[in-house]
C-alpha cells in the first residue's frame, strides 16, 4: 500500500534485507579474523573449528553481505524508480525468509562439517537449488515492478537486469560438474569452476556497480551520464568481461591456447569501466551535494581509489609470463579482497548510508562522526592488509624460485603473516563501527515507523467510531 | 518508469535495436564459445577406466567431502593454508610417502582426519591423476 510519495510499504522489507546484510558481514569478518589468527596461531582451535570450516564460513557469508546489500537496495529504489508499489511484496518476504532459513542451514552444515567440497561454493549441492530457488520472487518483483521500457531506460537498469539473469546462468553452470562428462575430466571440471565462478562474480559487480550508479544519479541530481552512449558503452565492455573476463584465472589450467588469448585481451579492459564512470561523476557533484551526501560521497571516492589500485593489480596479473608466478600467491587473493572490501563494499555502504540518510536523518546525522572513523580505519587498514597479502604473494614467488620448501616458505612469510592478521581485525573494527551504526538507526527508524504505524490503526479506530456514531 | 529524463538523451527505436543486436550478439558468442570451450576447448588426453577409474572418482569424492579446497589448491582453485597439491606426486620434495604422512596423522596447522588405509590410497590415486595432467605447471612459461 502506497502510504505518501516518498514512503512504500515495502521499504519494512528491504530495512529487513539491510539488517541482514549487516548480519552477514559482521559474521562474515568474524570468522575471516579467526581464519587469519590461524595463519600466525596454527594450533588456535585446529580440532574445534578448522581452516576447512572457518574459510568456507568466510567466504559464503561475505559474499551473501554483498548480494544481500544489493538485493536490499533494489527492494528500496525499485518502487522509487517504478513510482508504483512493489509488484509482489509477499514475494519479497518470501524470498527473505528462503534466504534465510537456506543461510542457516549453510552454516549449520559447515560447522557440521558437511562439504560440497566445491570452491566458493563448499556446502551440499541440494542447498545450491534452494538458492536459486530463493531468487525466483526477487527476479519477478524486478522486471514485474519496473516493467523495464528498455528503449528509455538508464544503465544501471540494463545493469541490474544483466545481473539478476546471469546470477541464473552461472549459477546453473556451476553444478555442471554433477554430470560425469565434467566430473570425470579434470581440466574441465577446473575450467567450469573457473568459468562459472568467474561470471557469477561479474554478476554480483552488476547488481553492486548497477546500484554504485544508481546512487550516484540520485546524488548528483543528473541523470544524462548514465543514458549517455558513453555509459552504455562500458556497460557493453562490462558485459563483455563478466562474459569472458574469467579466463585470466586459466592460463595454468592446460586446455586450448586460444582460450588463454581470449582471455588476456579480454582483462584488459577489467575495471576500467567503473573508474571512467565514476570519474565522470564526480565531475557533476557540486559542493553543496557533495556536503549534504559527505558519507556517500567519502564512500563513493575510496572505491574509486580502490578501482585504481586493482585496476593495477590486475593488469600486472594477466600478464601470461607473470601470471604464471603469481597464481597460488596470496597476490590472488590481494585483488580478491581489493574487489571485495575496497570496492563492493564501500560501494553497498554508499547505498546503505543513502538509504538511512533518507530514512531517517537526525539519528543518521549524529552518528556521522562515527561511520567516518569507521570508514578511515577501514581503509586505512586495508591498504595495509593489500600491502601484507602483496608482500607475501612475492616472498613465495621469490622462494619457489629457489625451490624452497612450503614449510620454510610459511615460517618466512610469518611477518607478512602478522601484518596480514592484525590488519584484518583493524579492519573488523573499522567495518564494525559502519555496521554498529547502521543497525541502530535502522532499528531506531523500525521503532519509529511502529509508532507511525499504531497512530494509523489508532486513527483509524477513532474515525470509525466517529462514522458509526453519525 | 517514472524518473524519466528530461534531457536530450531521447533513444530512437533505432538505437533501442543497436542495443538489442549488440546484447544478442555477445550472448551468442558466450553461447558458442561456452559450447566450444567444454567441448574442444577442454579435451583431455587421459582417459581413465576400470578399477583405476573408480579409485580416483572415490579419492576425488574424499577430498571434496573433506573440503580440502579450504586450505590446499589444484590448478589454483582453493586456499593458501596448505601447499599446492597440483604437481605434489611428482614432486622430488613431497611425493607419494610424505603425502601418506601427512594423511594419516595431519601437520601443525592440518588437523587429523583419521582417513582409513583405502581411503589414503584413493587420494593418493587422485592426486596422482592430476598431476599426470599437470602439463602446464611442468614447463616454464
Amino acid at each position: 500500500m502506497l502510504t505518501n510519495s516518498n514512503k512504500f510499504a515495502s521499504d519494512k522489507t528491504a530495512k529487513a534485507f539491510l539488517l541482514l546484510s549487516v548480519s552477514y558481514l559482521f559474521l562474515g569478518l568474524l570468522l575471516g579474523v579467526i581464519g587469519g589468527l590461524q595463519y600466525i596461531l596454527p594450533p588456535f582451535l585446529k580440532e574445534q573449528l578448522a581452516f576447512q570450516k572457518t574459510r568456507p564460513l568466510h567466504v559464503y557469508l561475505v559474499i551473501s553481505w554483498i548480494f544481500t546489500a544489493a538485493q536490499a537496495g533494489l527492494y528500496y529504489y525499485l518502487p522509487r524508480i517504478a513510482n508504483r508499489p512493489l509488484y509482489w511484496r509477499q514475494g519479497a518476504w518470501i524470498h527473505f525468509y528462503l534466504h534465510t532459513a537456506v543461510s542457516v542451514f549453510i552454516v549449520s552444515c559447515f560447522f557440521l562439517g558437511y562439504f560440497g567440497g566445491r570452491e566458493y561454493l563448499e556446502f551440499p549441492p541440494l542447498l545450491g537449488a534452494v538458492i536459486m530457488l530463493s531468487w525466483v520472487p526477487f527476479a519477478i518483483n524486478f522486471f514485474f515492478t519496473l516493467k523495464p521500457d528498455y528503449k528509455n531506460a538508464p544503465v544501471y537498469i540494463w545493469s541490474w537486469s544483466t545481473g539478476i539473469l546471469f546470477f541464473f546462468i552461472t549459477l546453473s553452470e556451476s553444478y555442471l560438474w554433477l554430470l560425469d562428462y565434467f566430473h570425470t575430466n579434470i581440466i574441465r571440471d577446473v575450467t567450469v569452476q573457473w568459468k562459472a565462478l568467474g561470471s557469477m562474480v561479474g554478476s554480483w559487480n552488476m547488481l553492486v556497480y548497477g546500484t554504485g550508479m544508481y546512487v550516484m544519479e540520485k546524488m548528483s541530481g543528473d541523470n544524462k551520464a548514465n543514458r549517455s552512449p558513453l555509459a552504455f558503452f562500458f556497460y557493453f565492455l562490462g558485459l563483455t568481461n563478466l562474459m569472458f573476463n574469467w579466463g585470466h584465472h586459466t592460463y595454468i589450467v592446460p586446455a586450448a591456447p586460444w582460450v588463454k588469448t581470449v582471455a588476456y585481451v579480454i582483462s584488459m579492459t577489467e575495471l576500467l569501466i567503473l573508474g571512467f564512470i565514476i570519474m565522470q561523476w564526480r565531475k557533476t557533484m557540486t559542493q553543496a551535494r557533495k556536503n549534504y551526501h559527505n558519507i556517500s560521497y567519502r564512500l563513493l571516492s575510496y572505491a574509486d581509489i580502490w578501482i585504481f589500485l586493482n585496476l593495477t593489480l590486475a593488469i600486472a596479473i594477466s600478464v601470461p609470463s607473470w601470471n604464471y608466478y603469481t597464481h597460488g600467491t596470496h597476490i590472488t587473493v590481494a585483488h580478491a579482497m581489493g574487489t571485495t572490501i575496497g570496492i563492493n563494499t564501500m560501494l553497498l555502504f554508499a547505498s546503505v548510508f543513502y538509504i538511512i540518510q533518507k530514512e531517517n536523518n537526525p539519528v543518521f546525522e549524529k552518528s556521522k562522526p562515527q561511520i567516518s572513523w569507521g570508514i578511515l580505519i577501514t581503509n586505512i587498514s586495508l591498504l595495509l592488509f593489500w600491502g601484507s597479502l602483496l608482500g607475501s604473494g612475492l616472498l613465495k614467488i621469490s622462494a619457489k624460485l629457489n625451490n624452497e620448501v612450503f614449510a620454510s616458505i610459511m615460517q618466512k612469510s610469518q611477518p607478512w603473516f602478522k601484518l596480514f592478521a592484525y590488519s584484518g581485525i583493524a579492519i573488523f573494527l573499522g567495518l564494525f563501527l559502519l555496521i554498529y551504526t547502521a543497525y541502530k538507526t535502522l532499528a531506531a527508524n523500525s521503532k519509529k515507523n511502529h509508532l507511525i504505524e499504531e497512530e494509523l490503526v489508532t486513527i483509524q479506530s477513532a474515525n470509525k467510531v466517529a462514522e458509526e456514531r453519525t | 518508469m517514472s524518473e524519466q529524463p528530461k534531457n536530450t538523451f531521447a533513444p530512437s527505436n533505432q538505437v533501442l535495436m543497436i542495443k538489442i543486436a549488440v546484447f544478442l550478439t555477445l550472448f551468442t558468442s558466450y553461447a558458442v564459445y561456452s559450447t566450444v570451450i567444454y567441448s574442444k576447448g577442454t579435451e583431455s588426453e587421459i582417459q581413465l577406466t576400470g578399477p583405476q577409474a573408480e579409485k580416483v572418482a572415490q579419492g576425488k569424492y574424499l577430498y571434496e567431502q573433506y573440503n580440502c579446497v579450504a586450505c590446499h589448491q589444484l590448478y589454483g582453485l582453493g586456499g593458501y593454508l596448505g601447499p599446492e597439491l597440483t604437481t605434489a606426486y611428482s614432486d622430488p620434495q613431497r611425493g607419494e610417502i610424505f603425502m601418506k604422512a601427512f594423511l594419516q596423522a595431519g601437520g601443525p596447522r592440518m588437523p587429523n582426519f583419521h582417513f582409513k588405509a583405502d581411503e589414503i590410497d584413493a587420494i593418493i590415486s587422485y592426486l596422482k591423476y592430476v598431476d599426470s595432467t599437470a602439463v602446464t605447471y611442468k614447463s616454464t612459461p
